[in-house]
């Protein structure tokens, strides 16, 4: 029997499950191999839990969906974190800075709305609550990942993700270094590879949106962009506190915890 | 006694986010009929004050995975707008070619794997695929163009990078218009027959006449500047928006409802656009448009399908009209290369789903103080409610099945992208 395969949304914007999409013509190779059973942005012919294989975009930001990823945790063998809010929280993890009465006020009767739609106004990542097998960081991740992980998933074998940074990808395509050649504020050495230097290669910094590179050292680099970039305090804060300010590699430069 | 008819939709598949449809109908009165949105907010607007003016549209570009290149394109215009920077030719028309492949992308997804499948009573498009291997490669290869193109020019297909305040940090070469003029001729054709493909399609017949609002330009087919217009006579400049449209609240959705001051709910989206500017679409466009039969102004909501299938011919041909007066000279510019100052600043761009109005007011380091932005589906969501209304008593004589999917399809027609809408507005 061919293995469920399910694609979830929680908080999140649908990015990545176009990037899921986007395997396009092996999109039909791979329904030969597993069953799509859960995937409403895509079918309507859904089935009930549990799955095999699940991808979850988005994060947590209110009670249904805790209840759900629980739910898809104790039925699932592999549990996917699929792009950067699943894994990190990204940008909307910004959010959990802002005081709760401040980003109430963008909805003018926010607790007549809470009070029958929760939300708890923070963003969590799913590691935060549950297991997570195998983190896709990205924003979103690249599609080769993607197919790299489910074909990895269906023969049981380690998916080969990129924890060097950035600068990596950058050298290999004989990038001239933004922050050496020209000390623009590139976070690319404190970020994880697998975007192929998008960011570098197309003129511009890196701004980390893959998150921590395994061992970044945050604090070396933040000193860098003060020293060598002239960055104010506030626009150091500003960097960190981006795609993975929640993660302990970052939290610091980020402004510590909340 | 009075017959009681209740449709309920849980969760509306094939659509982009969640939410639920709730329709019932006691005798001859509608007493409900609502699209409630549960997918949760995630505060764009309050947490975007304190960033930067020059991060903007990279964060905006989050708010949506489908249609971030008209947040993108609508967060720097508003941005230039209030550091009084006015964006060359170059950097307008790269700026409408990736908007073009980015409906492309989005209507090729809309059509051909959200909508048509419930016409060949298929539960989505891969089961389509036996019985119409054709149509289905093609539809692939049509999203994949415009996919294909904001890659190539913008750096990656989703959330593109090179788009940056007065300019963009990579400039296309000669070969990268030529591959790109390429690729959209070969899917021409079959934007050509996806026209008669759809108008041949069995679309439900119903019609309720509401106001219509889009962009317009005198000379070419707006997408990303111009003025807002509507079929009661609407004509303002982005930065009146908030004089004419304003929002209502409900307690059962997180998405706000928009209506046109002192008037009614609006429809937005390919079919106000070609209703309203017909004349401006592309000769091929317009002739397919004919064929087809379609005599604006059209205000049968479910027309909107064969509305996108006529947009895709426009975007291609307008798209390889811009690939030939492109003459690239201006080259590239940093991320950083402008000069901060107080102010605020108004943009409204064509997403694929409809018109999307964002507004910044920043200091003199140019710091957001302020952010407002309204999405397409938060402008339809109360006018998908009021045609939801308009068509529950014909349902009764449908089957419950049928009445069901009548309602999905509806919703579907109006490709809602549920996350856009409740990304958060008003943080003053």
């Amino acid at each position: 029997m061919k293995p469920k395969l399910a694609v979830v949304k929680m908080t999140g914007c649908a990015g990545c499950q176009m990037e899921v999409l986007r395997i396009e013509d092996k999109l039909l190779d791979l329904t030969g191999a597993v069953e799509i059973a859960y995937f409403y942005m895509a079918t309507s012919a859904n089935r009930h839990g549990p799955y095999d294989i699940v991808l979850v975009e988005g994060s947590v930001s209110t009670p249904r969906e805790l209840r759900e990823l629980k739910e898809l945790r104790d039925g699932a063998k592999l549990l996917i974190a699929l792009g950067d809010c699943a894994c990190s929280g990204c940008l909307p993890s910004i959010v959990n800075w802002v005081p709760p009465e401040e980003s109430a006020k963008v909805y003018e009767r926010f607790l007549e709305i809470h009070s029958r739609k929760e939300s708890f106004q923070r963003v969590s990542p799913l590691s935060a609550h549950v297991r997570v097998d195998l983190e896709l960081r990205g924003c979103p991740p690249n599609r080769d990942a993607i197919l790299e992980a489910l074909k990895g998933a269906l023969l049981g074998i380690r998916p080969f993700l990129r924890e060097h940074p950035v600068c990596v990808e950058c050298k290999l395509k004989e990038n001239a270094c933004l922050l050496v050649c020209e000390g623009r504020p590139c976070m690319g050495p404190v970020t994880a590879a697998g975007c192929g230097a998008a960011c570098p290669s197309n003129g511009r910094v890196c701004e980390g949106c893959y998150g921590p590179m395994s061992d970044a050292n945050a604090s070396s680099l933040a000193e860098i962009f003060a020293r060598r970039c002239g960055l104010s305090q506030e626009d150091i804060v500003r960097k960190f506190r981006k795609y993975a300010g929640l993660m302990p590699a970052f939290s610091k430069e980020a402004g510590g915890k909340i | 006694m009075s017959e009681v008819m209740e449709i309920r939709v849980d969760y509306v598949a094939r659509v982009e986010g969640q939410a639920e449809i709730l329709v019932k109908v006691v005798g001859d009165r509608v007493e409900e009929a609502k699209l409630a949105v549960f997918e949760p907010p995630r505060f764009f607007e309050a947490f975007m004050v304190g960033r930067k003016c020059g991060e903007a549209h990279e964060i905006a570009s989050r708010i949506c995975g489908i249609c971030h290149v008209p947040h993108q394109v609508a967060a720097l215009e508003a941005v230039e707008d209030g550091l009084g920077i006015e964006p060359d030719e170059q950097t307008r028309a790269l700026r409408k070619l990736l908007n073009y492949a980015n409906h492309i992308s989005s209507h090729a997804l809309s059509v051909y794997f959200l909508s048509v499948p419930d016409y060949f009573g298929k539960p989505d498009v891969i089961s389509m695929a036996s019985e119409h291997p054709d149509l289905v490669r093609n539809a692939i290869r049509l999203k994949k163009v415009g996919d294909d193109i904001t890659e190539r020019f913008g750096g990656r297909a989703i959330h593109p990078v090179t788009l940056v305040v007065n300019g963009f940090t990579r400039i296309p070469t000669k070969a990268d218009l030529e591959w790109a003029k390429k690729e959209l001729l070969n899917v021409k054709g079959f934007a050509m027959e996806g026209v008669d493909f759809i108008a041949g399609l069995d679309v439900p017949d119903f019609e309720r006449k509401c106001e219509h609002i889009a962009l317009s330009q005198p000379d070419q087919y707006a997408i990303n500047e111009g003025r807002l217009i509507s079929t009661e006579g609407l004509d303002i400049p982005p930065r009146e928006y908030r004089d004419h449209i304003e929002e209502t609240h409900t307690d059962y959705s997180w998405t706000k409802r928009s209506i046109v001051r002192g008037r009614d709910s609006f429809l937005v989206g390919p079919l106000a656009r070609v209703n309203l500017n017909f004349d401006r679409l592309s000769d091929d466009a317009k002739e397919a448009a004919r064929r087809s039969g379609f005599k604006p102004p059209v205000f049968n909501p479910f027309m909107a399908v064969l509305a996108r299938a006529i947009e895709l011919v426009n975007a291609i041909d307008d798209s390889v009209s811009i690939i030939e007066n492109l003459k690239l000279d201006k080259g590239p510019v940093r991320e950083d290369s402008f000069e901060v100052k107080a102010g605020e600043g108004f943009a409204i761009v064509e997403a694929p789903r409809g018109i999307l109005y964002h507004n910044y007011a920043f200091d003199a380091r140019g710091i957001i103080q302020k952010a407002d932005v309204v999405t397409p589906t938060a402008h339809n969501s109360r006018n998908i409610e009021r045609d939801l209304e308009a068509l529950a008593p014909k349902l009764r004589d449908l089957s419950p099945e049928e009445a069901v999917l009548m309602c999905e399809m509806l919703v579907r027609a109006y490709d809602p992208c549920i996350s856009c809408s409740v990304h958060l507005l008003n943080a003053k």
